[in-house]
């Protein structure tokens, strides 16, 4: 319970980060802690004690009760291969913004454009 | 189990380096930290796949952020905190806080998942679909919706970045607005 | 020679990519076609095939990368990859539905067993390698042209 609690606070850091920053890389920087902090619940959830990985060999066989969840580890594998994208995307439009205004300041933005 | 406690804890203290840090190139690569823990965590966990893929992801998104900050170390805003945004950020922090006791009480406790369906993907796997990897079996053959669903999701975000950066058209579109010279 | 000392790092980072490029790559393939019996898969794989290229772009600058991998390459790679990956789900009518394993299993802990999931993997890891790698070149030649016009 400890692990879900430390998470929720990474998630919570995240989140403080993208609502009381000004700067456009910071912003950035919080978006992306937000998505490993909800990356790490879907491993965390999946985790049985004393489990193994979700993979059968051939010279050592393993009941599948002894297992871990593999259905969130498949979920969030898709999931992070979103998130850099994403995240690349954002990094265009700053860099973008960075080239017209000269600064990643979102106060100083607003104002040089009203 | 007392090894995830301390990688979390060092999550937690890079993310809070990260936002706190002056220095905008200092951020993203504590930001990376934060992303080696979560590889580290998912491969204590038994979680390959996903320890795998994190860590190569990590280093190609710092190497993108990377350049996007170098040569650009401009120091923190000088502008004044607006009071509107320290509220949303103490309503967003208390729904969160709400929220997270509200599913703690329902969540099962932490190496008892309940792997319902999980539980019929492990016992027929390998019969039904051949693979030995249970990730990937569920990856591309039980939930292949999934898969071509982040496939399209990837494509348009390939699009955008193209359509963003690119400099044929830039030309008109600049004498015709001129702001940048405000 | 001077020509090449001109765009790119050093000496010392040129001579170990020569050596280390060509692993990662490799390293990456292993990944991709054994992604269905070890853990890897055609994500993982995809992301580090596009590092070898990313690698070799940071040491030697673009014209070298574009040599390996021209952008109309890419284009096609990547529209090939989707192309692909969706023409196996429609295959699965054949026997019956969207996404069906119509081909045959073989025998697990082989590399050429589990039906489709092998070839969407290779489908997957043209895809994502390709898009990622062109991502990654689009950014890192943007910078440099906002810092001519800088100057």
């Amino acid at each position: 319970m400890v692990a879900y609690v430390m998470c929720m606070a990474l998630l919570g850091l995240g989140i403080y980060c993208v609502l009381m920053k000004r700067n456009l890389i910071k912003i950035i920087v919080g978006l992306v802690i937000t998505e490993y902090a909800i990356n790490l619940f879907f491993v965390l959830i999946s985790y049985r004690k004393n489990g193994l990985a979700p993979i059968f060999a051939a010279d050592a066989p393993v009941a599948p009760e002894t297992m871990v969840d593999p259905l969130p580890q498949a979920l969030v594998l898709t999931a992070i291969v979103i998130g850099l994208a994403t995240t690349a995307l954002i990094v265009a439009l700053a860099m973008r913004l960075y080239e017209k205004y000269g600064t990643f300041d979102i106060a100083e933005i607003r104002e040089l454009k009203g | 189990m007392l090894a995830i406690y301390i990688v979390l804890m060092l999550m937690i203290i890079g993310a809070v380096i990260a936002i706190e840090i002056k220095s905008l190139l200092s951020s993203v690569i504590a930001v990376g930290a934060v992303g080696m823990g979560l590889s580290l965590i998912a491969l204590i966990l038994n979680a390959p796949d996903v320890a795998i893929t994190q860590l190569v992801v990590e280093i190609i998104s710092v190497i993108i952020l990377i350049r996007a900050t170098i040569k650009k170390d401009l120091p923190e805003s000088t502008t004044e905190q607006r009071v509107m945004s320290g509220v949303a950020a103490l309503v967003f922090l208390a729904a969160l806080v709400l929220v997270g006791i509200a599913v703690f009480k329902e969540i099962p406790p932490f190496g008892q998942p309940i792997m319902r369906v999980a539980g019929e993907y492990l016992a027929n796997g390998v019969q039904e679909t051949g693979a030995t990897n249970i990730v990937a079996s569920i990856l591309l053959d039980y939930r292949g919706y999934d898969t071509l669903g982040e496939a399209t999701v990837l494509f348009t975000a390939v699009l955008g970045v193209l359509t963003v950066v690119r400099r044929q058209g830039k030309k008109s579109e600049k004498s015709g607005g001129g702001s940048d010279h405000e | 020679m001077s020509k090449e000392r001109e765009q790119g790092m050093s000496l010392i980072v040129k001579t170990i990519t020569r050596l280390t490029v060509g692993l990662i790559l490799l390293y990456g393939i292993y990944i991709v076609t054994h992604g269905h019996v070890s853990p890897g898969g055609g994500f993982a794989g995809g992301v580090i095939i596009a590092l070898a290229f990313v690698h070799l772009l940071l040491a030697f600058g673009k014209d070298t990368a574009f040599k390996v991998l021209s952008e109309s390459m890419m284009s096609i790679l990547e529209s090939t990859g989707a192309l692909l990956f969706l023409l196996i789900a429609l295959i699965g009518f054949v026997g019956g539905h969207f996404f069906m394993n119509v081909l045959p299993k073989g025998h697990p802990f082989n590399l050429f067993s589990a039906g489709i999931i092998l070839p969407c993997n290779i489908a997957i890891c043209l895809k994502v390698g390709a898009g990622l790698f062109a991502i990654a070149v689009a950014l890192v030649l943007l910078k440099l042209a906002v810092e001519k016009e800088e100057k």
